[in-house]
């Protein structure tokens, strides 16, 4: 007679159910076809014979009704009906299918239906952008590159890479003029010269000392005084290279920045045969010379 | 010792029996090299005995064998056999094929037309756009402006969720020519992106001990707005050779010597260390460096055509682990 009622009585409240799940503050529903998702008098599907609820499945909506005439049939219980996509009309098709049902149903129906397409829009539009995507990393792998990297490290050496590229930088000369270091490099230098005596190294530019009578010198003991000297032919070698240099350096005018090279011809100059033939190999660094005075001297001596 | 001497001595009688003889055994007796190894003993306490003893012959063995030779290195003076060289990861490395050759031509033709000759031919200045993932935390954000500070013309902005796909047409429009996203995970960054702009190769790296300014131990003061110089080490295949011009790009082309500062990009055994630091040189033979500046290093995960984009981008390289870390000697950059 009153069955819903005597159902209702024992699973709602008395008995089991097991759709059932008790929170501290309500209870929830968990069956599908359930409308509101709530256990309670009016949404359990169970307890009503007439029952109603919009449900969505890949994207589209459907209408499930229950109706008394076939709570016989468990099979064919549920009437399912293709909702419009378009909103609006879905809603016309739930009035028109739950026509003269109960208002609470109706009113149910619509408002899930509202939600679903709500959320499914939703769906949409965050596809369109951009996803983040969630790479796994593997531990394993991930402390055997740290080690990696550790022991690459300790094995690059960093810090010596560092400062002998620069000091390679700096021996190039790709800092130019702006490091004075003359000293060591240029020994070095004078030490190749001696023996190679390249023409291009004898490219001077030489600023003159304020009082150095000794460039005159040496041209009187180009003319007169060689045969005194042993080391004349080394002299006489240096100093032809050197007229031929100073012409040469004469047409071309180039930076100062190689004075410290002309430094080491000074020696192969001939300033020593001044101090004495002893001298030569020594005290190379100090007389500079200046380009523009050169041919002046030279018509002086001359 | 008591419980095991009685034990050895059938056990060495065993060994005697069996062995054939042999000549020069002028190391103790005790253990002539058996026929049966070690593992053969049942007890346990036996076979850990005989396995040490084992083991002190094999390192006496050594040992006399190191005297003996220095020994004879002495005694020949000068005219010893060079010392050998010990073997290192970079000794033993696989000779990889697409090593360059410094005077290759058709390396250097490819280097005049690609994508950075531009760059090379001074036609273009670096202008760098540096950005994050989404909601950068504090030490993302600090990272970028440190790098702010050390790469001339760079400038960072807040991503707030756009899209690097529409991001990039607009940097091309402004006239970037690299832009640099950092990605971050878990408050730390761990990725970076570099996507030269003017439809240029995209380089998507792992970073890894990020290291802050205020971090460093010893280090100076911040970096000032001169042009650093920049130093490339050890790039020698051809991959390795783009990525260090992509690096190269990076930094305008004529640096400031004045403001003594150095940016090095230092490979090793496929890991990119990045230093920045300010040099002074002392004498001709000594220089002085200090660490100004973050530090990170950098491992190439892809290398990708063309900008930006995961999907339909093609791969010049990938790195990709079942393959090309199998071997311990193998390396690609």
């Amino acid at each position: 007679i009153c069955r819903l009622k005597v159902i209702w009585d024992l699973i709602g409240n008395k008995s089991f159910c097991s759709y059932k799940v008790k929170t501290k503050t309500q209870q929830f529903c968990r069956n599908e076809y359930n409308i509101t998702g709530l256990c309670n008098r009016s949404s359990c599907p169970l307890a009503n014979s007439q029952y109603a609820t919009v449900r969505e499945e890949k994207g589209l909506c459907y209408l499930y009704m229950k109706v008394i005439e076939r709570a016989a049939f468990p099979a064919r219980m549920w009437e399912k009906v293709k909702l419009d996509r378009n909103y609006a009309k879905a809603l016309e098709q739930i009035d028109e299918n739950l026509i003269y049902w109960p208002r609470f149903i109706r009113h149910k129906c619509k408002q899930r239906l509202t939600k679903i397409t709500q959320y499914l829009i939703r769906i949409r539009k965050l596809t369109l952008k951009r996803q983040r995507k969630l790479v796994p990393l593997s531990r394993k792998v991930e402390r055997r590159e740290k080690r990696r990297e550790e022991k690459a490290l300790i094995a690059a050496q960093l810090e010596n890479a560092i400062e002998k590229e620069l000091l390679d930088r700096l021996k190039q000369g790709t800092y130019g003029d702006i490091y004075n270091f003359p000293i060591h490099a240029f020994d070095k230098a004078m030490e190749k010269q001696e023996e190679e005596t390249e023409s291009e190294e004898e490219e001077e530019e030489d600023e003159e000392e304020s009082g150095t009578r000794e460039f005159v010198a040496e041209d009187e003991f180009e003319e007169s005084d060689l045969s005194d000297f042993e080391d004349m032919n080394n002299l006489k070698g240096s100093s032809d290279e050197e007229e031929d240099a100073e012409d040469q350096s004469s047409e071309e005018e180039e930076t100062e920045e190689e004075l410290e090279e002309e430094k080491t011809k000074a020696k192969s100059k001939g300033k020593t045969p001044l101090k004495g033939p002893i001298r030569k190999k020594r005290a190379y660094v100090e007389i500079e010379y200046e380009q523009e005075t050169e041919p002046a001297q030279k018509s002086k001596a001359t | 010792m008591k419980t095991i001497k009685p034990d050895e001595a059938p056990v060495q009688e065993m060994e005697q029996a069996e062995i054939e003889v042999t000549e020069n055994k002028s190391e103790s007796g005790a253990c002539f090299p058996p026929t049966f190894s070690v593992s053969e003993i049942k007890n346990k306490q036996r076979r850990h005995a005989m396995f040490l003893k084992l083991k002190e012959e094999k390192r006496k063995q050594k040992l006399e064998l190191k005297k003996k030779k220095k020994k004879e290195r002495k005694a020949l003076g000068d005219q010893a056999p060079p010392k050998e060289v010990p073997k290192t990861i970079e000794n033993q490395r696989i000779y990889d094929e697409t090593t360059v050759n410094p005077e290759d031509e058709e390396v250097a033709f490819d280097e005049g037309t690609d994508e950075f000759s531009a760059y090379f031919n001074r036609l273009t200045n670096p202008k760098v756009l540096i950005t994050t993932s989404d909601r950068p935390r504090g030490r993302t954000v600090r990272f970028c402006e440190q790098l702010a500070t050390m790469i001339p013309h760079a400038h960072v902005y807040y991503r707030r969720g756009l899209a690097l796909k529409r991001v990039i047409p607009q940097c091309i429009s402004r006239g970037f020519t690299y832009l640099m996203v950092i990605n971050e995970d878990r408050k730390v960054p761990n990725g970076l992106v570099l996507c030269h702009l003017p439809d240029g190769p995209t380089a998507h790296f792992k970073v890894s001990s990020v290291r802050l300014r205020k971090e460093m131990k010893r280090r100076g003061k911040d970096p000032t707005e001169h042009v650093p110089e920049v130093i490339l080490n050890n790039f020698t295949t051809r991959l390795g050779h783009s990525i260090g011009r992509m690096f190269a790009a990076l930094f305008p082309h004529d640096p400031q010597f004045v403001g003594r500062q150095v940016a090095t990009f230092h490979n090793q055994r496929d890991f990119i260390f990045f230093r920045f630091h300010r040099y002074i040189f002392k004498n001709e033979k000594k220089v002085g460096i200090q660490e100004l500046g973050p530090r990170f290093t950098l491992k190439l995960r892809s290398l990708q055509k063309g900008t930006f984009d995961s999907k339909f981008g093609e791969y010049e390289w990938v790195h990709k682990r079942h393959e090309m870390d199998s071997s311990r000697r193998k390396f690609h950059l």
